[in-house]
């Protein structure tokens, strides 16, 4: 059983589609992302399940129940904001202690289960302080523990991370995952930030302008994109015009820049037949060399435009014909020159290919 | 030489602003039975006279009443109506908040000559509930203009996380928005309290025949001769409207450092 369904939603402000027809299940214990850039209606879709938005038309399922009708308060959920939303004029012991009191456990109780709430989060002596005098991290932390120390139904997060400086990021990242894990709460986590979505999510739900371009697994939308939106939006694409001319076992498609491309057909789910196509070739996956390819690797010579060196890493803009490419490739020592002459390898089963 | 008469200039200016209301503080611990200078003493012998007085008791203990209803009131309504213009998306918004706040704007005399037109036309005669109603018309825009200002700087994440760890509405009012907001009530309620317990304007159209507030108290007395007693009791004013403010702030300062934002 879903832990929640979205059925049908529609939300409308005035005159303005925020959500279009939306249809969306969340299994139960499962980390599900919400991506898209801004606007796209992720945090609408998240404010509706949390009970701060109405839907204008469809159903909200939460356990099987619908809750249209219950207020946020009766909701039983954990909801951490971008911004902590910690209250300044009490203790972290009583931030925590908050959504407990409102819940009937007796005092007793209530002391032990912010204490272990605070020990699950690795801040166990922090009690006492008011959350100004906390960093940021820490502040995030503390909403975390007073989010799940009410033991929810669904823990939902609202670019949690987004606030924090780069480095403190990651480790979060991990951490949050990491409780996540541990209590095995359903969770629906709203980001714009593909590299977190793939880092931490079970599943992944692209949004673009109020509608769901693909559900999936990390591995799946990244691999597989089913829109040109996806593949733009997740890594680095390069997309070509193309022209499916076989389509069986595996497709071939034809473009200007690579000739006959053989994808799989696992990297076509929604190519139907021959005619019109575009093949996405990923920049991580196409390789600058300085010789050509062997036998059964796609090899087209090219000539470096742009070099943007990121220090293990590099991004080239090259010039092959007509098209520009961007490539990113892993590097050991210098990159190529603006200027040189090389040669693009490129691994067909590599390559996925969208409907033209 | 230029910083050197801007200098003087200032002391000039605060010498005319505050020397006369020296004047009434020195004067009113004169022993002298004339409320002028030469001193001939200090004492404290004109409070007394004050605290005997049956008039003045009667009028101080009118405006304490007056000023803290008023303070109570208005508090209540301006936490009200700042909550339904800040927090809620209510037609004509912007035409309402000027409404709530013209009367810091049209002349005293004139609101009040009109607040008494009006009841004279509805047939209602004066009366302390009309005092009451007067004072927290005119102390209304204050209390609105500073709570909304802080309710404004509030988060609604940090309302919206109240009410998703179980509390109610109006639950988290009480928990979260009301402490959040407590500096600007504090000094919403002593603004009316102030304004209230000073005025005189208002006060002497709306008050009804025999009720009368220290400000209205003097105004009576001044017509019958200087008594030095008028010195003691503006200093008691003094005391009242220029320290309470001053402890309020302190207080508040406090509850704002602890609270942080």
């Amino acid at each position: 059983m879903s832990a929640v369904t979205l059925s049908n939603i529609v939300k409308r402000f005035g005159t303005f589609t925020a959500v279009h027809r939306t249809t969306l299940e969340i299994p139960e214990g499962a980390f599900v992302t919400l991506l898209g850039p801004s606007g796209c209606g992720k945090t609408t879709n998240l404010r509706m399940i949390a009970g701060l938005l109405d839907p204008t038309e469809g159903e909200i399922l939460i356990g099987g129940k619908r809750v249209n009708d219950v207020p946020i308060h009766k909701r039983n959920l954990g909801l951490v904001f971008q911004n902590y939303a910690l209250f300044p004029h009490k203790t972290v012991a009583e931030n925590v202690a908050f959504g407990l009191k409102y819940r009937n456990v007796p005092k007793s109780e209530i002391a032990a289960k912010v204490r272990d709430a605070l020990d699950l989060v690795q801040l166990p002596h922090v009690g006492d302080r008011y959350p100004k005098a906390l960093s940021g991290g820490q502040q995030q932390r503390i909403a975390l523990a007073r989010a799940i120390v009410i033991e929810p139904d669904v823990l939902l997060l609202d670019e949690p991370l987004s606030a924090l400086d780069a480095n403190l990021r990651e480790d979060m990242r991990v951490e949050l995952k990491r409780i996540q894990e541990r209590i095995g709460v359903t969770t629906v986590f709203v980001t714009h930030d593909q590299s977190e979505a793939l880092a931490m999510s079970d599943l992944i739900v692209v949004m673009s302008e109020g509608r769901v371009e693909q559900v999936g697994k990390p591995e799946e939308v990244y691999n597989t994109p089913a829109t040109e939106f996806v593949a733009n939006f997740l890594g680095a694409s390069n997309i070509f015009d193309a022209r499916c001319v076989e389509h069986g076992a595996t497709v071939v498609v034809e473009d200007v820049v690579f000739g006959r491309v053989t994808v799989p057909a696992t990297k076509a789910p929604n190519l139907m037949g021959t005619g019109p196509a575009k093949l996405v070739v990923r920049a991580e996956k196409l390789k600058l060399a300085r010789d050509a390819a062997p036998e059964g690797v796609i090899s087209v010579p090219a000539t470096v435009e742009t070099v943007d060196y990121q220090g293990q890493a590099v991004r080239y803009f090259v010039r092959a014909g007509e098209a520009q490419l961007q490539a990113i490739n892993m590097i050991d020592d210098h990159p190529f020159a603006v200027g040189a002459a090389v040669h693009l390898h490129l691994r067909p089963q590599d390559c996925a290919a969208l409907p033209g | 030489m230029g910083w050197q008469i801007i200098r003087a200039w200032t002391v000039l200016v605060y010498a005319f602003m505050f020397l006369p209301v020296a004047v009434v503080v020195l004067l009113s611990f004169n022993a002298n039975q004339f409320g002028s200078f030469p001193m001939t003493g200090v004492s404290l012998h004109w409070f007394q006279e004050l605290w005997n007085n049956d008039a003045v008791m009667r009028a101080f203990r009118t405006s304490l009443v007056l000023g803290l209803m008023t303070a109570l009131i208005s508090t209540t309504l301006g936490i009200l109506a700042s909550l339904a213009l800040v927090r809620y998306n209510i037609p004509g918004r912007n035409a309402i908040t000027t409404l709530l706040i013209a009367p810091i704007l049209v002349p005293e005399v004139v609101l009040a000559v009109a607040l008494l037109l009006f009841l004279n036309w509805l047939g209602i005669g004066k009366s302390f509930a009309l005092l009451l109603a007067g004072h927290v018309i005119f102390t209304l825009p204050f209390v609105i203009l500073v709570v909304q200002a802080r309710l404004v700087s509030i988060k609604r994440d940090v309302e919206e996380a109240a009410l998703s760890l179980g509390a109610s509405p109006v639950q988290t009012f009480f928990a979260v928005t009301l402490p959040l907001m407590l500096p600007a009530v504090a000094a919403g309620a002593l603004f009316a309290f102030t304004i209230s317990f000073d005025d005189i304007t208002g006060t002497l159209f709306w008050k009804p025949g025999g009720v009368e507030t220290v400000p209205t108290q003097i105004f009576s007395m001044l017509r019958n001769s200087i008594s030095p007693e008028i010195n003691a009791l503006g200093t008691v004013m003094i005391v009242m409207t220029v320290g309470l403010p001053l402890l309020g702030a302190a207080v508040a300062r406090k509850l704002t450092m602890k609270g942080g934002t």
